[in-house]
């Protein structure tokens, strides 16, 4: 039994988080698709740790997920103070520092 | 690997609606689907305590969070169907397919050889295993990565708080400003009207009945007005004679019908004490 | 042009230590500067006082310089001839690297008739100028300045190295500059100081680069140092210092192509065109000349081209005397000749330089007597230059008449007057080194003896043509007196030609020449050079002399008259050859930074800044495009990866 389809299942999640960051424009939304990315990297991890017997990888996965939870809780506070302000989720109304 | 198959395929598709679902709060619940799937895949890959953390810590609080800033963000809030940046959607498209397909293909070509197994790993029980690891080897990681989360509580308190810039409007101060209000412009200073209340519905999408038999648009919630699901009192009434008639209800005369509102004839005759 | 060098002997600067009344030496410069820095500096502290006191101030520390001065020449006569050089080393001036500058006192013959010239003319010039500036509200500054100018010139002949020398002589060139412009709220005093002032500079250019030459050449600016080392030096580098030292004499001396600023200077008031630009400060190029013999000894094409220069410059001058009608600028031109005498002299080598000096000498006592005179007749004529505007004051300024022609006797060359015996000298060694040289200084002398003529009729013979209201009179005592002096000194300088002496005298610094045949007697020579006068006096008679004089220049006149009066077109020339090209090279260098060196840099900047705008519209501030960017960065790393695995 290979793991390979585990770690080819990870790829794609990855993929359409990356997709999903790039053509979303809701800020929740692009968050969400991080996270997608996120659990996909933990997938792969997962199935490392499994594939060579060690707990490193879950270790690795853990500090990923607390990570994450740090990420999204600072994330969602901006999101709601840009909201308050502009009215607005659209990342693509935060467009003001440019040229 | 029985499992993997059942699973993975939904968790493709959840993913990919993630994409097209024009609703955050879709999305999150799509999110949600992906996530769950990911825990049994991860007891699947002998992982039982990130089962756990996945459910607990993913699915049950930071999911839940999201959806809590859906809700306050605006669950109707979604987004319109054009992109504002030319040739995003095509480029990321193409990026992605590209992406994708070099990572499938990458991937897919290695061979990783016999599977280990998580037997001797987790001869003292997962959680023992890892915590072991945590408390030895990963110990000033953990210390940084706890700093880091207060660091990120902290932040998030700091970025949603408000600061006060005037001081708080008390209730004398209140009472004394709508009739401020009522002397200059003679806005109403009582409370708004209350929503219809009719014999077979007390919503507040219904809107109250002026004695003259016209709307009163106070007595609903504007956000209600906007989304468009104000009900219409006469549709209402309208509705109740096939009732009526079902029930064998002798038709009333108009004249001697009760009013709609009003003390009068609201504790008498009501439907619900017919029934 | 053939010239003896071989035969010439350099004496080496060699000073004996200072002592007696020789180790006040310093004192002889140190007066005039405290006295200039209490009149210049004090004047804020106690105006009254100063402005009561100050020119008496000012006279006394020169008067002193004078005695200690006299009293140092005697000092020097009572020693033995073989150490009549004298050095004092005050302290180091500085010193950077290999070059060690002090400040360093020489006292020789040389300079010891030059102190005595400076500070004795200088004291009766100050004399003077107590009468003649005496309405001036700046007199204390006027006073302050010349004491300044006094102090510079001494520095510049008492220094003991090029150094010194060159401090001194720009010590000069700011007196002069601030003398010449002392009126300046006269725009032509101004232009006048400015002009001084920038033809200096080149001159200034050729000594400073002179000195940079002999430091590189001998190690030192000492003039022991390089004396004693001039034989070993290349034939080209000394002719190089010596053509630049010949420029830095120009500049000074007013010598021809620089000679364009002597004219106007004459802008100043007469005290000082008497005092510097006749009797001391533009003979500094004459006393360069002959200090650094050591150097033009050895430079054969140096000393041929100061002949030319003083050649062409004596003639020169001379016409331009004949053609100017302005008292001050005829004698200016006359004084540009004179001194054109003396560099030929000097530039004639060992067997001129005492006649140069001597010369020098003579030549600052008449000219100052003269100068002070014309001075003396502004005096009495409201201020007026114009000889055309006197007549027949003879009656009017006996005195200064009198003295007057004292003086123009002794220029002329009238016999046994001072002038006579020098300029005679200088004419006769001209001969016996080369006949065209000294065809020309007898031609010279000639149109000499027409010009001071045509002058001395003008202004005190003849009908009077005075401007109307103006009634001339006798100067005061204080202005007669050093006139009656200066005189004297006129009628009696030739006593120090008397069994040679001055030549011996001078013999330890110019060294001591073979006897050269003149290609005839000196007696018939000198008779020759007396008649060559006595035609141009004669001319002079018939052409101004008999005739009445029109009071105004008369405009049809023969083209030669016209360029003279136009100072032979010397304005004209510098302007062509140096101020429109430099103009013209300016302006092109400006519409070359313009068009070019900023065309590059604003047009790179431009360049710049286009592309910038371009490229800053990738910068469109959404983050949506941003992580595309990231997305399209990870796939070319991971592509990277594959394609160095794979491979």
């Amino acid at each position: 039994m290979s793991l390979t389809p585990y770690i080819v299942l990870s790829a794609i999640l990855f993929t359409i988080g990356a997709v999903g960051v790039l053509t979303r424009r809701n800020a929740l939304v692009v968050f969400m698709c991080v996270e997608l990315m996120l659990n996909a990297c933990n997938l792969a991890l997962v199935t490392f740790a499994k594939q060579h017997g060690n707990l490193d990888g879950q270790v690795a996965a853990f500090f990923v997920m607390v990570v994450a939870a740090a990420e999204v809780v600072v994330g969602l506070a901006i999101i709601m103070t840009i909201f308050r302000t502009r009215r607005s989720a659209s990342v693509d109304d935060a467009s003001l520092l440019k040229y | 690997m029985t499992a993997f198959w059942i699973l993975s395929p939904v968790m493709v598709l959840a993913a990919l609606g993630i994409l097209f679902v024009r609703k955050a709060v879709h999305a999150a619940l799509l999110l949600a689907v992906v996530m769950m799937s990911l825990s049994v895949l991860y007891l699947v890959l002998e992982a039982p305590f990130l089962f756990a953390v996945q459910v607990i810590v993913y699915t049950g609080a930071i999911l839940m969070l999201f959806l809590f800033v859906v809700m306050l963000v605006g669950v109707d809030a979604s987004d319109s169907s054009v992109e504002t940046i030319r040739g995003q959607r095509l480029a990321a498209t193409l990026v992605g397919l590209a992406l994708g397909a070099v990572l499938v293909l990458a991937v897919g070509q290695v061979s990783l050889g016999a599977v280990t197994g998580m037997g001797a790993a987790n001869a003292d029980g997962n959680v023992e295993g890892i915590a072991a690891l945590l408390f030895t080897r990963y110990v000033f990681a953990f210390e940084a990565i706890a700093a880091l989360l207060i660091t990120a509580a902290l932040g998030a308190m700091v970025l949603a708080h408000r600061e006060r810039l005037t001081p708080k409007q008390t209730q004398g101060e209140m009472a004394a400003q709508r009739m401020r209000d009522y002397a200059e412009s003679g806005k109403h200073p009582g409370p708004l009207p209350a929503p219809g209340v009719y014999a077979r519905h007390n919503a507040v999408d219904t809107p109250a009945l002026l004695p003259d038999g016209s709307i009163s648009e106070l007595s609903v919630s504007r956000v209600m007005q906007a989304r468009g699901v104000v009900r219409s009192a006469p549709a209402l009434a309208d509705d109740i004679d096939p009732i009526a008639r079902q029930l064998g209800v002798p038709d009333q005369d108009p004249a001697r019908a009760p009013e709609t509102s009003g003390k009068s004839g609201a504790v008498t005759d009501t439907e619900e004490d017919r029934a | 042009m053939s010239l003896s060098l071989a035969d010439a002997q350099i004496p080496v600067v060699d000073p004996g230590a200072a002592d007696g009344v020789l180790s006040l030496l310093w004192l002889v410069i140190a007066l005039p500067l405290a006295g200039a820095v209490v009149l210049l500096l004090g004047g804020a502290l106690a105006r009254g006082a100063m402005d009561r006191w100050g020119h008496w101030l000012g006279t006394a520390t020169v008067a002193g310089s004078f005695a200690l001065s006299l009293a140092a020449f005697f000092a020097l006569l009572g020693r033995d001839e073989a150490d009549r050089q004298v050095g004092q080393s005050l302290w180091t001036w500085f010193e950077a690297g290999g070059l060690k500058v002090g400040m360093d006192l020489l006292y020789d013959p040389l300079n010891a008739l030059f102190l005595l010239l400076i500070t004795g003319v200088g004291t009766l010039i100050h004399v003077y100028s107590i009468g003649y500036m005496e309405h001036d509200p700046r007199r204390r500054r006027f006073f302050g300045y010349l004491n300044l100018f006094v102090a510079a010139m001494l520095v510049l002949v008492l220094s003991a190295n090029f150094l010194g020398v060159f401090l001194g002589w720009e010590g000069v060139g700011l007196a002069s500059y601030l003398l010449i412009g002392f009126w300046q709220h006269k725009p032509s005093a101004a232009a006048a100081a400015k002009k001084a002032f920038v033809i200096n500079r080149v001159g200034d250019i050729g000594l400073s680069l002179a000195i940079a030459l002999m430091f590189a050449t001998f190690g030192s600016t000492d003039f022991s140092v390089i004396s004693a080392a001039s034989s070993e030096a290349g034939q080209g580098t000394l002719n190089a210092i010596g053509l630049l030292l010949l420029l830095g004499a120009c500049g000074k001396s007013a010598q021809v192509p620089l000679q364009a600023w002597l004219l106007d200077a004459m802008e100043g008031p007469t005290p000082v065109s008497a005092l510097i630009h006749a009797a001391t400060m533009v003979t500094a190029g004459v006393y360069l000349v002959v200090r650094s013999n050591f150097i033009f000894e050895l430079a054969p094409a140096a000393q041929t081209a100061t002949v030319v220069v003083a050649t062409v410059t004596l003639l020169w001058g001379a016409v331009l005397g004949c053609a100017k009608d302005d008292i001050k600028k005829a004698l200016a031109g006359s004084t540009m000749s004179q001194i054109g005498y003396m560099m030929l002299a000097a530039g004639l080598g060992v067997a001129g330089y005492a006649f140069a000096i001597f010369h020098l000498l003579t030549h600052g006592f008449f000219k100052a007597n003269m100068f002070l005179g014309a001075g003396s007749v502004m005096h009495g004529m409201d201020d007026d230059v114009d000889m055309r505007h006197y007549g027949g004051l003879r009656k009017y300024m006996p005195v200064t008449f009198l003295t007057f022609a004292m003086g123009y006797l002794a220029i002329i060359g009238f016999p046994l007057f001072s002038g006579f015996w020098s300029k005679d000298k200088i004419i006769e060694t001209a001969l016996a080194e080369n006949l065209l040289v000294g065809l020309c200084a007898l031609l010279g002398a000639g149109i000499t003896g027409f010009y001071m003529t045509r002058l001395m009729l003008m202004t005190f013979f003849g009908e009077k043509r005075w401007e109307p209201g103006v009634h001339p009179h006798e100067s005061p005592k204080v202005m007669t007196v050093p006139l009656v002096v200066l005189a004297a000194l006129s009628v009696l300088g030739g006593v120090l030609l008397l069994g040679d002496w001055i030549v011996e005298f001078l013999a330890p610094v110019t060294g001591v020449a073979e006897h050269h045949e003149p290609p005839l007697p000196a007696l018939v020579i000198t008779t020759i050079v007396v008649a060559v006068v006595a035609l141009g006096v004669a001319a002079a008679w018939f052409l101004v002399g008999r005739k009445e004089v029109p009071r105004t220049a008369p405009t049809e006149v023969s083209p030669v008259v016209r360029a003279a009066r136009a100072d032979l077109y010397g304005d004209q020339l510098n302007d062509v050859l140096v101020v429109r090209p430099g103009t013209s090279l300016a302006r092109g260098l400006t519409t070359m930074d313009r068009v070019g060196v900023d065309g590059v840099v604003e047009g790179g900047a431009a360049a710049l800044g286009g592309l910038s705008t371009v490229g800053r519209r990738l910068q469109n501030g959404f983050v949506r495009s941003y992580a595309l960017s990231v997305v399209g960065g990870v796939l070319l790393v991971v592509l990277a990866l594959l394609a160095v695995n794979l491979a």
